[in-house]
């Protein structure tokens, strides 16, 4: 591979550095290489792939190794063009170029003042301007990604323009067409490789064959899930101290015990720190506790730490109740004596859509009061007290008023909360409740009610 | 046998240096960095440009014409060598004043004018002045261009690179006014417009399509394969200066031979198939050229076939293949979801129970996993924009019965099932049964 790469007249342990430094990304590092050329190299490259699969750390590392004139951007930090173009020109050509851009630049000015520095500064070697995230280019005006993709032709300068996305290049191209960039895939990594570049983070005090199997481990459990390898070097990097705790602590040191020690936070690792509901640092809190003091991790969904008043708490769940069961099944469950209801030929045909699938329905305020009076455990007024409380749980987004804002005497609502939620709730309304969700004519009621 | 072996390393060293260069000249070719020497298949189109050019820089009439033609055909090639042909005559050189305005950079009347006073060089002489309008504007600087025995104006022309994005300027200001003077005797102007838009006509305003000369040059590619065949051959072989003979005639005896190689010939049929212009055949041959090197210094067939395949391949087919077991999976359920109800928007929930349905009867290798993890994992497809929200204001509906639909195909997903890797059977056989 290095025979292939002496053509371009770097030196040997260069490349040699250059390689070590990129594992298992070997055929994309020479195929970029091949393309960037000294005296001049294809106007526009695409290069895309999944998150983490190494496309911003080949081309840096490359471009700094190699020592190359380049400039990188990237496109979340720039709200506004002139940054894009302030930070370009400042790279590439000093610090006092940028000065050189009027206030709001647009990319006529940027073209211009461009040439006028390429003229006082003309290149020997092409110049590189890398745009990482480059899908947000489509976002900012229309112009910007068409003339950044001809840039060379644009500027008449040896100048090749780089970009970087998660997305595929079908996405990106304008109505009417415009120059085709040179696309290149950076394949994600197989399991292998993964457990190859994991297990590079070993810890000075313990052998590699011991973190390689902590990696194993991890995989087995998160590589389903998730093959983003920034989320898993931070899962590895979270978990290692608790494995080898019992190692630490003279107790264990079968890998199959400290497997087994370790699974069961693994596990729960996936309900929390996978999911960003708890931070790491409270994470690692956790797991420096012993088992029996460590109490319920606070996450971050709603269900776990929203508390509501008495009312409120029957007002949420009557709003549930409305919105999942069809109007006409009130009769049924909230009166002592109702009558049979026949099954029409509608719902038979539509037996199998249920309204867990679909969504909330929106109700009037009418019959959430009527719901709220039954399901309510004591005789209620209805003061305002009550309706502010319908007002707050709007506020909090709980519910969903729907229609128009001044429709005064009739307005509609849909509840906003998931089923998890309103168990949560009506746990706490001990005691209880006949709780009646509809799921299918055939099942009256639904695991919920019958835990309560 | 030391003189043998010296012979063999001065030989290398030389052969090292050749291909450098080889690579330099091919490089520039394919980058666009050099003109040819005139191009191909548009000989009637080129004397057709010249001839018009010529009238305006030596006659002095005005002239407007467009040339039109899908994109990566030629146009800015076919006009840079009418102009290179032009201006090697002296005395148009001294006089004609080339002004080149782009549609994506000159996004405003305003801007445009601008450049145009700059690329005269007329800002010294408009300083401060303020022009009630465009008109004016403009007929002050083609004013100021005349020359010293005040007969008549230096040819100016005028030429207009996206063409289809100024007739997009409020009130086609610009295109008015510069087609105005062309047909109006106030100054020798040309007006050259490039564009891709075929219908480019229909864009422009009344009063602004009846000062346009209606004419069109068209660059529509009529390159038999036979041609196609020929260009390349001619494209990848050296030019005649080339310093050494020998490995001249090397290189391109080589490029003979590969030009009439099946293997070579089936590649270049499939691109013609699916495009015929310059710059597709460029992107192929400059993959193909990246892979030459002092060690292999000729282009062999396998060459162009790893070239052509990685510029024929599915984008989408290689996100695919990057996505974990869970998200398959969840693409599974929406290929189902979108047979069983014929591409109807679904939601999140209905995904989700489209995936337990599967877990409970057919799956061994799938653990249960919870709903924020599947949420998540849609999430990411989302991300990706493998699926998309049916409508834009996610104010009002929750995330999980926010209607989506695929943006992928049947046999897209079939395929990729095919290359996923280490795929576990009991999910490819649910992919692969009829009503999940």
């Amino acid at each position: 591979m290095a025979a292939q790469l002496q053509h371009l007249g770097y030196e040997d342990e260069k490349l040699q550095r250059v390689m070590e430094r990129l594992p298992c990304r070997d055929v994309q590092a020479s195929m970029l290489l091949a393309l960037m050329g000294e005296q001049c190299s294809y106007p526009s490259i695409f290069i895309y792939g999944h998150r983490a699969t190494g496309k911003s750390h080949v081309i840096h590392t490359l471009l700094k190794e190699l020592e190359l004139p380049y400039a990188t951007v990237s496109c979340v930090e720039c709200v506004s063009v002139g940054l894009l173009f302030e930070q370009v020109l400042l790279s590439l050509f000093g610090s006092d170029s940028a000065s050189l851009l009027s206030r709001s630049p647009s990319l006529s000015d940027f073209v211009r003042v461009y040439k006028q520095l390429c003229v006082q500064a003309s290149a020997k070697q092409t110049r590189y301007i890398v745009l990482d995230r480059a899908e947000l280019l489509r976002d900012m005006e229309a112009n910007l990604l068409p003339a950044f993709l001809r840039l060379q032709e644009l500027v008449e300068d040896n100048v090749t323009v780089i970009l970087l996305s998660e997305i595929v290049w079908d996405k990106f191209r304008p109505n009417t067409g415009c120059f085709e960039p040179l696309l290149l895939h950076f394949p994600d990594y197989s399991k292998g490789e993964l457990q190859q570049i994991l297990s590079e983070d070993s810890h000075p005090s313990y052998s590699p064959e011991l973190y390689s199997a902590f990696i194993n481990i991890l995989l087995g459990v998160f590589y389903s899930v998730c093959r983003d390898l920034r989320e898993l070097r931070h899962l590895a990097a979270l978990h290692f101290s608790k494995f080898v705790e019992p190692l630490e602590q003279g107790k264990e040191s079968d890998t199959h015990k400290l497997w087994r020690n370790i699974e069961p936070h693994l596990k729960k690792a996936m309900q929390t720190v996978y999911l960003r509901e708890v931070s790491s640092v409270q994470w690692e809190q956790q797991l420096q506790m012993e088992e029996k003091e460590a109490g319920v991790v606070r996450g971050l969904s709603a269900h776990a730490h929203v508390e509501l008043p008495y009312y409120s708490k029957f007002l949420l769940i009557a709003a549930y109740l409305a919105s999942y069961n069809p109007a006409r099944t009130d009769k049924r469950f909230f009166l002592k004596h109702h009558g049979k209801i026949k099954k029409t030929n509608f719902l038979k045909k539509h037996e199998k859509t249920s309204n867990h699938l679909l969504g909330p329905k929106p109700f009037p305020l009418d019959r959430l009061l009527a719901i709220f009076y039954s399901v309510v455990d004591s005789r209620v007024a209805p003061t305002a007290s009550v309706f502010c409380q319908i007002s707050s749980l709007v506020t909090l987004q709980l519910l969903n008023q729907v229609g128009h804002d001044d429709q005064l005497d009739a307005p509609k609502y849909k509840c906003a909360v998931s089923l998890d939620f309103i168990l949560t709730i009506s746990r706490c309304v001990y005691p209880m409740l006949y709780c009646p969700l509809v799921t299918d004519w055939n099942h009256c009621q639904t695991p919920a009610s019958a835990a309560l | 046998m030391d003189n043998i072996i010296r012979k063999y390393l001065i030989m290398t060293l030389f052969k090292y240096g050749y291909i450098f260069q080889v690579q330099m000249i091919l490089r520039e070719r394919f980058c666009h960095q050099r003109l040819p020497e005139k191009p191909v298949g548009m000989e009637s189109q080129h004397k057709h440009l010249l001839e018009l050019l010529r009238r305006t820089a030596v006659h002095g009439e005005s002239n407007s014409v467009l040339i039109v033609g899908p994109r990566g055909s030629g146009k800015t090639m076919l006009l840079n060598c009418v102009l290179r042909e032009l201006l090697e005559v002296k005395d148009v050189n001294k006089n004609v004043l080339p002004v080149h305005l782009n549609g994506l950079l000159q996004t405003d009347d305003r801007i445009a004018l601008k450049e145009i006073t700059r690329q005269l060089n007329l800002e010294n002489v408009v300083g401060d002045k303020v022009f009630g309008s465009f008109a004016e504007n403009l007929a002050f600087l083609l004013e100021a261009l005349k020359k010293g025995d005040r007969s008549s104006s230096r040819p100016v022309l005028f030429i207009l690179d996206e063409f289809d994005l100024f007739a997009h300027h409020k009130n086609q200001t610009l295109l008015y006014n510069l087609l105005d003077v062309s047909q109006s005797a106030q100054a020798p102007v040309a007006v050259i417009g490039l564009t891709c838009r075929l219908d480019v006509l229909e864009l422009l305003e009344k009063r602004v399509k009846s000062r346009f000369s209606h004419r069109q040059i068209h660059l529509l590619s009529s390159l038999s394969f036979i041609q196609y065949l020929d260009n390349v051959r001619s494209q990848l072989s050296l030019p005649q200066d080339f310093p050494d003979t020998k490995f001249y005639d090397e290189w391109n005896d080589s490029i003979k031979t590969l030009c009439e190689d099946q293997l070579v010939v089936d590649v270049l049929q499939s691109h013609y198939n699916s495009s015929k212009d310059f710059r597709s055949l460029h992107l192929l041959l400059m993959l193909a050229l990246s892979r030459v090197s002092a060690s292999k210094p000729a282009i062999k067939p396998t060459d162009l076939l790893e070239a052509s395949r990685v510029c024929m391949v599915d984008s989408k087919a290689n996100i695919l293949h990057g996505l974990s077991i869970l998200e398959l999976c969840l693409i599974i359920a929406m290929k189902h979801l979108n047979d069983i109800y014929e591409g109807e928007p679904f939601n999140f929930q209905m995904v989700h129970n489209e995936f337990k349905k599967f877990l409970q009867r057919k799956s061994h290798s799938i653990h249960n996993f919870d709903k924020p993890v599947v949420i998540k994992a849609f999430e990411h497809l989302q991300q990706l924009e493998l699926i998309k929200s049916m409508d834009s204001s996610t104010a009002k509906i929750q995330k999980e019965y926010q209607l989506m639909k695929l943006l992928l195909d049947h046999s897209q997903i079939m395929e990729a099932l095919q290359k996923y890797p280490q795929c576990p059977t009991d999910v490819k056989q649910w992919a692969m049964s009829a009503f999940g």
